[in-house]
């Protein structure tokens, strides 16, 4: 028969649509309507996973976000999601779920002997028994994950693709039950922007599962004519499926919206999940609450369920969970899930309530349905393995503490509702800042002080009677709305629950062992396997502080966040400690409220769309002719031209040689520039170069250097002066953004009085360096209105003029240490007037060539790279270039260059390196000593920044910072590589080429 | 995230700024005559309070303009904004 547990009538559940799916692989049937809980309860599953430590049979326990248990692997391939609550997944055709745990099976699990062993594996065993000696934690860690059972993360690409939604309303509103339905319907009326979100499927919250009425109808009939009115509000959005996970500062919350989960996989109906970034103007809480277990011997054995879940398989998908029932209570609201079995047909063995005196109005009318109620008593141990065959009670004494009776008595049933009073989901409350505070009457956290703008209402706020939770969330949502701005509007009253009074709860955190240490185990946390046993052990063991405790013991450390025992294990701990719960603390939620797959928060920031793409006005040309490229920064640069068969190393001696002996052209429009302009201008660039700028003609080019305030070397680049007024400057590739704000700031804040505009162009121009002895006759050959003869147009000068046509800005500048000139034209026009180089520089066999070879040729001039040779521990002085710092006048960083670290003689130099071995290439980074063979810790007396083979001179070349180095020229000293390797070099002056510079100014 | 009210710009998202560290923090004027100690001071020591701190945002990716906040460091709550030279709660502002 298939779905013996199936109620032949009633739920919310579509019988005419049947739904085949997979159980580790044993095929069943449910329905439409039905979540993956109910549809194995349905088919009268009870085993779903084996527990994290002791591997004990587990069975479903809730019927929502609060489930330990049922945590099961969904689907496969890339799709595959780990760790999915049954609870909480509707079920779909073709679903394929799967035990995370149990091996080699869930019905023989041979980690079970864990169980046998459990006396050693007490709280804390991680840390005392896998950490010590440490170097065999590597090994124990792999057969403890596999043991543990977390769940399988796809190997596969996620084939799904994410959204994500920015937003703002006037009232968010988390959780559609009745409070929150209420709090739509007077905040939508108004005309406010609402959103209403809530994690399951339908509205309507726990009146789904229950059979409350409103007004003497079903409540249901109430929800769904507001959720009709709702949704004919236009600025009212509704979001099933969508969990509010998220509590931000400044009333940012965020939603995870399963917008196609409920589908089978393949079905292409929009993104798999959508997380909404919701900027709020205030926030109704309605989030509901979760009823405790109670912590009895045994009660992790499947069949032992939330009372308030068990009639939520009763009432919402007509699923009787067990044949004969023993509810077990410290309240008044289980003896509802006792009718609700009554009435659907289950018997009811008995409720066994722990209370003394049991009166109310509810356990009334269950003695009057012929139930058997023992008032002062407690269930001590359940019987059965992997499912519930047993129970047995005995009587309690007057204070609870211990028995009044010697021996317990048995009952017969397979399916325990316990209730150990309810907790109001203070979660999104605490996350915004709120402090949660101790209720005595409810036994139970509600919401403190609010921090933000957010009011909790219902059960959530812990008012437990449906009235209350309509007028209270009506009134909240009226409120939010007037404080946007929106008066209120007529519309139907809020109807009329029957009210029911319900007596006093008696909290009851832990029943009394009834064999002392050898009693049944009694779990707090199913989740993570702690028992109560556990943090009476942590107590003796001299943990004081909840956080502390919850750490040695896991408690509250799985992905349910310890949302059904963290009460009752602080209250153990208070207990244990003989103090109370208020004092023994409170524990601070944190997102996400339940877990939140990777891609919903990634979103669609994967693959190309991660990190943007800058590429050059050029760029489709070098990829054109066969560039290899690298990244830098986001810059896609050309590294180097291979022609066919060329390695790294043999097209960087061409393109070097080129450039060193006819000529080379290189894309450098990646250098940042920025347009600096106004009467301030020379005054501007005086405080921020070292050097000065007054007496810089128009029409000249100056090289400049920047430091930070600290005084170290930050960026550098040529600045041309175009106008009295008007300054063209460069900055290095990586630089660029940061100098930009660097120079705003200071303009801003500092010296508002400056009369100076800056404005990025480093995307507006293209710039073509062309490089080398010919470089002058290709430039000839382009532009007639420029005087290219040396003493027209000398080195570090630049001219206006036509390019190929094209409106240009000509800097006779040199990176190479060669002649060359940087043609600056608009980006639109680069790759016309880099092919028009081409064109022209085809007569001299022009070499395109990428950084590799610009790199090679700077080193070989001893010019420095910022950020490679430097790194922001580096002065001038260290550098060698104390003559550009200006000494009759102020600029930035100069103080800290007379500070008298930055006066040590000692300091670590710029310096050249030839190794001894004339074709070995030191590797960037190599550590420098004097002596190798030196005891340890050796002196380290600095390292390699720089270091390439040289085309022209033949030989390997380094640049190093060394200690004291311009005083050691001469010296050798010894790199110890990696590799055991220990290799000489010589240091020498940093300019290995032509250190007259004569070749520039030809 | 935070939602920081940009004097030219309005309420915007965290994301669109930067932070530039405590405010008022005053360049020394003649930075010749001012002692080693001083100048330390000036470059590397900030305050670190609980509670109330004065400090620098700058709207960088929609006006780039600089500002200053007032914003709690517990609650985070920010209770004011004003412009680079302006006057902040408690008399608090920028070298003139
Ligand atoms: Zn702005």
């Amino acid at each position: 028969m298939t779905q013996p547990r199936r109620l032949p009538q009633g739920g919310r559940i579509d019988r005419s649509r049947e739904l085949a799916f997979s159980f580790n692989g044993r095929p069943l049937q449910g329905y439409a309507g039905d979540t993956l809980a109910a549809a194995l309860l349905a088919n009268d599953v009870r085993l779903v996973a084996r527990s994290f430590k002791y591997h004990r049979p587990r069975g479903i326990v809730g019927a929502g976000a609060e489930e330990p248990n049922a945590l099961l692997q969904l689907g496969g391939g890339g799709h595959t999601l780990p760790h999915q609550r049954a609870t909480q997944v509707e079920l779909y055709a073709g679903l394929e779920a799967v035990s995370v745990n149990g091996w080699p099976s869930l019905e023989f699990d041979l980690m079970a002997i864990n169980s046998r062993l459990a006396g050693l594996l007490p709280a804390g065993f991680y840390y005392k028994t896998f950490m010590w000696p440490q170097r065999f934690w590597g090994r124990y860690e792999h057969q403890i994950r596999r043991a543990a059972g977390l769940g399988r993360a796809p190997m596969e690409a996620d084939p799904d693709r994410y959204d994500k939604t920015h937003v703002h309303c006037d009232v968010l509103i988390a959780g559609g039950g009745p409070a929150g339905l209420a709090a739509a319907l007077a905040a939508g009326r108004s005309g406010a922007r609402v959103i209403l979100a809530d994690e399951q499927a339908e509205f309507g919250g726990g009146l789904l599962g229950s059979r409350e009425q409103l007004d003497g109808r079903p409540a249901t009939d109430w929800v769904k004519a507001a959720v009709a009115e709702l949704r004919g509000l236009p600025e009212v959005r509704m979001l099933p499926r969508s969990t509010v996970f998220g509590y931000y500062d400044h009333n940012l919350l965020t939603i995870a919206e399963r917008v196609t989960d409920h589908l089978p996989p393949g079905i292409s109906a929009g993104p798999r999940q959508r997380l909404w970034r919701v900027r709020a103007g205030r926030v109704v809480i309605a989030a509901g609450a979760i009823e405790r277990p109670l912590v009895f011997g045994n009660n992790d054995r499947p069949g032992v369920m939330q009372a308030s879940a068990v009639s939520t398989y009763l009432n919402r998908y007509a699923v009787a969970p067990g044949r004969a029932a023993a509810v077990f209570t410290n309240n008044d609201s289980a003896y509802r899930s006792a009718l609700d079995l009554l009435d659907a047909g289950v018997e009811v063995a008995a409720v066994v309530d722990v209370r003394l005196r049991v009166d109310g109005e509810l356990p009334a009318r269950v003695r009057a349905a012929g139930i058997a109620v023992h008032s002062g008593y407690a269930l001590v141990d359940v019987q059965g393995g992997k499912r519930v065959e047993g129970a047995r009670l005995m009587a309690l004494d007057s204070d609870g503490r211990g028995f009044s009776s010697a021996y317990p008595v048995g009952l017969r049933c397979d399916l325990i509702a316990m209730s150990g009073g309810w907790s109001p989901a203070v979660h999104l409350h605490s996350q915004s800042g709120g402090k949660p505070r101790f209720d005595e009457t409810l036994a139970a956290f509600v919401p403190g002080t609010s921090c933000q703008a957010e009011v909790s209402v219902g059960a959530a706020r812990g008012c437990f009677d449906l009235s209350g939770c309509l007028q209270e969330g009506f009134e909240a949502g009226a409120a939010a709305a007037r404080a946007q701005g929106f008066e209120a509007r007529p519309g139907a009253p809020m109807p009329a629950a029957v009210i029911i009074a319900q007596a006093p709860m008696m909290p009851m955190w832990r029943v009394p062992s009834w064999r002392g240490v050898k009693g049944p185990k009694q779990f707090v946390d199913f989740q993570n396997d702690t028992s109560a046993a556990d943090i009476a052990l942590a107590a003796r063991e001299g943990y004081r502080s909840v956080e502390h405790v919850k750490r040695y013991t896991a408690l509250g450390f799985g992905t349910d966040q310890g949302k059904l025992g963290n009460i009752n294990g602080m209250a153990i701990l208070a207990e244990t400690l003989g103090q109370d719960i208020p004092s023994t603390g409170t524990t601070t939620f944190r997102p996400p409220y339940t877990p939140v797959s990777i891609g919903t928060l990634v979103g669609r920031t994967v693959g190309d769309l991660f990190d943007p793409l800058r590429k050059t006005a050029i760029h489709e040309w070098h990829v054109e002719h066969g560039a290899e490229f690298e990244n830098v920064g986001q810059w896609k640069r050309p590294w180097y031209y291979p022609r066919q068969g060329e390695s790294l190393d043999q097209a960087v001696y061409r393109e070097c040689l080129a450039a060193r002996r006819t000529v080379g052209v290189m894309d450098a429009s990646t250098l940042g520039k920025i347009d600096v302009r106004g009467p301030d201008a020379a005054e501007f660039l005086n405080r921020v170069y070292t050097n000065g700028w007054t007496k810089l003609g128009v029409g000249r080019c100056r090289y400049g250097l920047m430091l930070g305030e600290d005084g170290m070397v930050m960026d550098d680049g040529v600045t041309a002066r175009l106008a009295d007024d008007h300054y063209y400057m460069t900055t290095t590739t990586g630089g660029a953004a940061h100098v930009m704000g660097w120079l705003e700031r200071w303009l801003q804040t500092e010296w508002p009085d400056l009369k100076v505009y800056l404005t990025s162009v480093t995307d507006q121009w293209a710039t073509v360096a062309v490089v080398g002895p010919q470089s002058r006759g290709v430039l000839a050959a382009l532009c007639q209105d420029i005087d290219f003869a040396a003493e027209a147009f000398p080195f570090m000068a630049f001219r206006e003029g036509t390019v190929a046509g094209v409106a240009a800005r000509v800097f006779r500048i040199s990176f190479s240490g060669e002649l060359s000139y940087e043609i600056n034209v608009p980006a639109d026009y680069g790759r016309h007037v880099w092919e028009a180089v081409m064109a022209a520089g085809a007569a001299f066999d022009i070499t395109p060539y990428g950084t590799e070879s610009m790199h090679v040729l700077r080193a070989e001039k001893g010019f420095i790279i910022v950020g490679q040779d430097t790194d922001g521990s580096v002065t001038p002085d260290d550098l060698g270039m104390s003559w550009i710092l200006a000494k009759n006048k102020d600029y930035l960083g100069r103080r800290s260059l007379l500070r008298p670290d930055s006066v040590r003689t000692d300091r670590k130099q710029m310096v050249g390196l030839k190794t001894l071995q004339p074709g070995f290439v030191l590797p960037e980074g190599a550590q420098l000593v004097d002596d190798p063979d030196a005891a340890k810790p050796v002196p380290m007396l600095g390292h390699v920044t720089s270091s390439y083979h040289s085309p022209c001179l033949g030989r390997s070349i380094a640049l190093a910072l060394i200690r004291n180095g311009r005083q050691r020229h001469g010296d050798v000293v010894y790199a110890p590589l990696s590799d055991g390797r220990i290799v000489r070099a010589e240091i020498c002056d940093p300019v290995f080429y032509d250190p007259e510079g004569a070749r520039q100014n030809v | 995230m935070l939602q920081i009210d940009c004097p030219w710009c309005g309420p915007r998202d965290e994301t669109e700024f930067s932070y530039g560290g405590e405010a008022h923090i005053v360049r020394p004027s003649d930075p010749d005559a001012t002692s080693d100690e001083a100048w330390a001071d000036y470059l590397f020591m900030r305050t670190n309070p609980r509670g109330r701190h004065a400090e620098q945002w700058c709207h960088a990716h929609g006006c780039r303009r600089w500002f200053n906040v007032v914003r709690d460091t517990v609650s985070y709550r920010i209770e004011a904004v004003y412009r680079i030279g302006g006057q902040g709660p408690g008399g608090s502002h920028d070298p003139a």
